[in-house]
């Protein structure tokens, strides 16, 4: 089966996140994703290249994002690259919302999020670029959702 | 140009938000200014009337962490109504409803407020 993948370049500023969500809604659409799972999708990754702009570039405008969205037979992967700074796993904690409610926090749930959406996220390095892979599979029984 | 705005309406000592649009990190700063204002006019019990918003984000979710502390330590609350089951599915995502008041509908909000004991 044929493997099929679209790709778009963003800047690095919040300014296009709707397109970013455009151009994931578009294609995941065609490629037959219910609709609950684009949605999911949509927000996933969204939250990733907030995290890009934010944390990678520490919203630095001038910077380069670039999506591919490769459809595959039994998965839809959304692929992000960056060239800014690598996201640290070991840094990583999960998001408590009471406690981050009592210190009036107002982010840290990105990648939970990306996690709870999505059926796998992976992080490599490649060469210069920072790539994160947001995995969804694809149910190819008529009926279920 | 943003995709996100927030109308205000009063109804006695609520301020009602109407939220429109879609809520990311872009347009976040734009529900944060209108919750500031709303404290800097001394109006802490706030409904956020979600019925047009169409798309939320962590970065939206994350405004409503970063004040409800300071407008129930004030006396008021934020309760959220009228969200759209794609949208209260973030907010039901994070544990939100376990801490803040989401109501089906606006009428329903009002009652908890004149309800809560003063």
């Amino acid at each position: 089966m044929a493997r099929t993948i679209h790709s778009t370049t963003i800047p690095s500023s919040t300014t296009y996140l709707g397109d970013v969500r455009s151009f994931i809604e578009k294609y995941a659409r065609r490629a037959d994703l219910p609709e609950p799972q684009v949605e999911q999708v949509k927000i996933a990754v969204d939250e990733a290249c907030t995290n890009v702009i934010e944390h990678a570039y520490k919203n630095e405008e001038g910077h380069q994002i670039d999506l591919a969205i490769i459809i595959e037979p039994e998965r839809l992967i959304v692929r992000i690259r960056d060239s800014g700074v690598a996201f640290q796993r070991s840094e990583y904690e999960e998001p408590d919302l009471v406690s981050f409610v009592k210190r009036r926090k107002s982010g840290g749930f990105g990648v939970h999020i990306m996690h709870r959406l999505m059926d796998e996220v992976e992080y490599n390095t490649v060469g210069n670029f920072n790539e994160c892979c947001l995995i969804k599979k694809r149910v190819t029984t008529n009926g279920t959702h | 140009m943003s995709n996100f705005s927030v109308g205000f309406r009063t109804h006695g000592a609520v301020q009602m938000l109407d939220l429109n649009g879609e809520l990311d990190a872009h347009t976040a700063p734009e529900l944060e200014a209108a919750i500031e204002k709303c404290r800097d006019e001394q109006q802490y019990s706030l409904i956020i009337n979600g019925a047009a918003l169409q798309y939320i984000s962590s970065a939206g979710l994350g405004v409503f962490m970063a004040y409800i502390e300071e407008m129930r330590e004030a006396g008021g609350d934020i309760k959220i109504a009228a969200l759209q089951p794609k949208v209260f599915n973030v907010f039901d995502l994070l544990g939100f409803p376990l801490l803040f008041d989401i109501v089906d509908d606006e009428a329903e909000a009002l009652e908890r407020f004149d309800n809560a004991p003063s």
